[in-house]
């Protein structure tokens, strides 16, 4: 008891100078006091204190493998029978809502088809990319640009996007060969920066921070759409990216190239002892994964209709991977939750707004405090070892 | 486009890369005594700044003296850094020392995140007045035509710094237990040496040069916003590197040299790219000679 | 007889340490040799020489390929003397231990192997043949170890013993005609050894290999080495049949210390 009494006077004193202070911005105004935030910072603090060794307890018991609640009632998500009623509901959705939730929709789908990306590059091949926002950058601007300059259409440019994320996340992986864990994740930080400055200064091309605007929707050959209907098409498009999407990961995952991928994460030196090139290996992940990040930068551009370098800083590389760690490395489905947890949920708890990027934070630090595997630990696939068996009796 | 114009790019060089130097300092020796990033220093730096605000708001009617106000608002400063970099280091580092290598850099970058919006929330985002605390030195100015007094000391306080933490690390019994740790750790701690303490006087010897950073620069340069710490963080990252991370001597080295380069760059080339110029440092040493200027090649034992 | 591997004169040098001395030494064919020495001596620093890990210092590393081909191995890098047929297992175990046991093997199957990311994202009918002959494969090398009912097991989880043996057995995936294995009894009971032993030799039976152990396992060495490397503080100081190096009086008080 004690203990938590002390904590909650620390805090107090520490966070004192910022919430109940308020600066003054100029120097001819004053500082004034904001008292009232004080009680609320004990009570917190003490709150948490209890909240903190709980967890903990919580983390040993995990540690242990007891299973527990939340992974159970996760996995009975997964169950593969259940697939074709989420398909089912994503479809039927927009005919049956508003255009505000469509869009909202929308937007959470771009994130989960970046999580997705990022979870080949991360995930599977445990390269911290922290630069990951640099390629959604060339997907959305491609698009803006090409159909600014050159009038090309939404169809002619997406796979251009694509085309052009992948090479960029080639040229990304080059200088960064020799690199791992934190010097990695930090030089790719760097190139996400140096692209969006890059955005920024070059205003002759970009526009830099004015942006471009009126960016068209994709079109249906034939068929006029109207504004809500753009818009449901736009979902549908998104929808059938993010089940190739989760195709494709499922095909890599389970082939040479992923196994490659989950040793190099595994262990490098034992990785290239087998004969595992590291170049190719390392070139190809960075590639796949941001190739995705381009379809999904192209596809936010329509949805939005306007893009300006604010879009692509390295927050949003810090909540996409978010997304990913929260759902557990490597599990597709645990991208899609987290995807729901993280955008969607704060769309609706619009009074929170203000408090999004805090909580995220919290939720990062969280996570690997507690349950660094995610929500959803990832299921390896189980070989059928009688079939085996019988295949190779001689 | 003469010798004035080369010695004022060379001594703001200088100044911002003591300015680099103190705050790759707090890097370089986390780095070396437990191998993590501390992506949240800058944000450590940033409130250093804010909390010298907060003291010398609260003490404006008092109306103190600058010299007098500096050394108060430099103390205070690095009470506080020192107490928060302490909490930091308890919550999102101390119960991850043994994971995987991804999970400290992933806390470190949520406390970082989390830090900066803190500061957003119950401050502002706009840019604040930093109030004038380099105290004015009339005998230097017989040579304000190349180093303004307020550069003088800056450089000054820096240096003077870095010599202390120098003959810190030779000669105290914490500063040889810190390189112990960095040497060996299980060897450290069966020699009977507090781990936890140690480290956490790294992380409160790196914060409070960081807070001294802070105050300094924010003064010359008159403001300070909640986003400084994330810029400067890179920078001073990269000047770690540049050095030789790990390296006490290699962060001063690479805080000037980046400083030096910064100002260069911007002066003869252009200053819309200033802030590429330390990514593209940072690129290159990693690629050419990831153990630095003065760091040692690492072995891995197979 | 002819040899796998000659080296010529290989230094390997960490700063001021000279952890490998003008090392010649020929490797038979076909043969089990062990290469035994006190801690220290270099065998490991050899290993690494040999598989591309280091790079020596100066000396040459020869590999004598079936077809008569030489070519010098010194300072290639790790994958391309896997792919010359070179495996091995290390004195640290290193699985993918978040991998399941047959998915390890698998991953040793990668260089015998072609499929690109094209195919498998199509699902072509070669990458799903290929898939099934990988498949198979690494499901009887999982059979030579006695490990077929933990197929599915994730590598971490697997006692120590077949740890060890796992990693022989994704060495073995890669097709290799000469496999180095790095103490490959070490923190195994006597049983354990045994089973070691007999899986050696089943090993040198079923393929055409020449295999390189370092041991420490004195009996292990002198049941089924045929002939014997030995080393001190990164020089040789003998080599032959075990009946001689049990003799030889250099040996001897290299291991005693006199």
């Amino acid at each position: 008891m004690k203990k938590h009494l002390i904590i909650t006077v620390w805090f107090c004193l520490l966070l004192f100078p910022f919430v109940v202070l308020k600066l003054p911005l100029h120097a001819t105004e004053v500082v004034t006091y904001r008292w009232f935030n004080l009680p609320l910072v004990a009570v917190i603090a003490f709150v948490a204190s209890f909240l903190w060794e709980i967890l903990f307890k919580y983390r040993q018991k995990a540690k242990k493998g007891h299973t527990d609640f939340i992974n159970k009632k996760l996995l009975y998500l997964q169950n593969k029978k259940l697939f074709p009623v989420y398909l089912l509901i994503a479809i039927i959705f927009p005919l049956i809502t508003s255009d505000y939730n469509v869009s909202i929709f929308t937007s959470t789908f771009v994130y989960i088809v970046l999580g997705l990306g990022l979870n080949i590059v991360v995930g599977l091949a445990g390269l911290l990319d922290l630069g990951y926002v640099a390629f959604y950058a060339v997907g959305a601007y491609s698009y803006a640009l090409l159909n600014l300059y050159f009038h090309l259409t939404f169809w002619q440019i997406f796979p251009i996007a694509g085309l052009l994320a992948f090479c960029l996340g080639v040229l990304l992986g080059f200088p960064v060969l020799r690199l791992k864990g934190d010097y990695l994740a930090i030089v790719t930080l760097g190139f996400g920066e140096i692209i969006r400055l890059i955005l920024y200064n070059w205003t002759d091309l970009t526009k830099g921070i004015q942006g471009i605007g009126s960016i068209p929707k994709p079109n249906l050959p034939g068929i006029h759409l109207t504004e809500g209907g753009s818009n449901v098409f736009l979902y549908y498009i998104l929808l059938a990216l993010i089940i190739i999407a989760l195709l494709c990961f499922h095909r890599l995952r389970n082939s040479r190239v992923g196994r490659a991928w989950e040793a190099f994460r595994e262990d490098e030196i034992a990785c290239i002892s087998m004969g595992i090139h590291r170049t190719k290996t390392k070139l190809a992940a960075f590639g796949i994964g941001a190739s995705w990040a381009g379809f999904a930068g192209i596809i936010f551009a329509s949805h939005t209709g306007y893009i300006n370098p604010a879009s692509f800083t390295f927050y949003e590389s810090s909540v996409i991977l978010t997304i990913v760690i929260l759902g557990g490395m490597g599990s597709p489905l645990g991208v899609i939750i987290a995807s729901a947890l993280l955008i969607l949920l704060p769309e609706y708890f619009r009074f929170l707004n203000d408090y999004r990027m805090l909580i995220f934070a919290m939720c990062m630090i969280g996570i690997m405090l507690f349950k660094p595997n995610g929500l959803l630990q990832i299921k390896r696939k189980q070989f059928d070892l009688d079939k085996l068996n019988n295949a190779t009796l001689e | 486009m003469n010798f004035d114009f080369f010695t004022d790019l060379f001594f703001s060089g200088i100044t911002k890369g003591s300015i680099y130097a103190l705050v790759a300092l707090g890097y370089t020796m986390v780095y070396g005594i437990i191998g993590l990033i501390n992506f949240a220093h800058g944000e450590i730096y940033m409130i250093g700044a804010f909390i010298a605000i907060s003291m010398c708001s609260i003490l404006a009617p008092l109306h103190i003296s600058v010299p007098i106000l500096l050394l108060i608002a430099i103390s205070i400063s690095i009470v506080f850094t020192a107490c928060y970099a302490f909490t930091v280091e308890k919550i999102a580092y101390e119960k991850l020392r043994n994971s995987s290598r991804l999970a400290p850099l992933i806390s470190a970058i949520g406390m970082s995140l989390l830090l900066r919006e803190y500061v957003l929330l119950f401050q502002t985002s706009n840019f604040i007045n930093f109030p004038e605390l380099l105290p004015e030195v009339s005998w230097l100015d017989f040579m304000s035509d190349y180093l303004l007094p307020s550069q003088f000391i800056i450089i000054a306080s820096a240096f003077t710094c870095m010599v202390a933490l120098i003959l810190f690390l030779k000669y105290t019994r914490s500063g040889i237990a810190m390189r112990a740790i960095a040497e060996d750790q299980v060897m450290t701690r069966l020699l009977g040496i507090n781990i936890n303490s140690t480290i956490s006087l790294t992380f409160i010897i790196g914060s409070a040069l960081a807070a001294v950073a802070a105050v300094l620069i924010s003064s010359y340069i008159g403001q300070a916003n909640y986003n400084m710490g994330f810029i400067i963080g890179i920078k001073a990252f990269t000047a770690a590197v540049l050095g030789g991370i790990g390296s006490v001597s290699g962060a001063m080295l690479g805080g000037i040299v980046l400083g030096l380069s910064e100002s260069f760059a911007t002066g003869y080339i252009s200053s819309d790219y200033e802030d590429i110029v330390a990514f593209t440092i940072l690129i290159l040493i990693l690629l050419f000679k990831p153990s630095g200027l003065l760091g040692k090649k690492e072995i891995e034992k197979v | 007889m002819s040899f796998i591997v000659t080296t010529e004169k290989v230094n390997k040098s960490f700063g001021g340490i000279k952890a490998l001395k003008d090392i010649n030494i020929t490797l038979p064919r076909k043969q089990i040799t062990a290469l035994i020495g006190p801690n220290g001596a270099g065998k490991t620093t050899l290993f690494n020489c040999l598989t591309g890990i280091y790079k020596p210092t100066n000396g040459k590393i020869i590999f004598h390929q079936e077809n008569g081909k030489n070519v010098e191995i010194q300072g290639k890098k790790p994958n391309q003397v896997a792919e010359q047929g070179i495996g091995r297992t290390f004195q640290n175990i290193r699985l993918f231990s978040g991998m399941s046991a047959l998915e390890n093997i698998m991953v040793g199957c990668h260089i015998r192997s072609s499929c690109n990311f094209v195919s498998a994202i199509f699902n072509t009918r070669s990458f799903k043949r290929e898939e099934k002959a990988i498949l198979e494969k690494s499901y009887r090398l999982l059979k030579l170890i006695g490990l077929e009912e933990q197929g599915n097991a994730l590598a971490g989880s697997l006692p120590y013993a077949f740890q060890r043996k796992l990693e022989i057995a994704r060495a073995l995936a890669i097709n290799p005609s000469l496999l180095l294995l790095d103490e490959p009894a070490a923190g195994m009971n006597d049983q354990e050894t045994l089973g070691l032993n007999e899986l050696i030799l089943a090993i040198q039976e079923q393929f055409p290999i020449t295999i390189l152990l370092i041991e420490h396992d004195m009996k292990l060495v002198m049941q089924i080495s045929e002939s014997i490397i030995v080393m001190n503080q990164g020089a040789l100081i003998a080599t032959g049949t075990p009946h001689e190096i049990q003799n030889n009086e250099l040996v001897i008080s290299a291991y005693l210390g006199t």
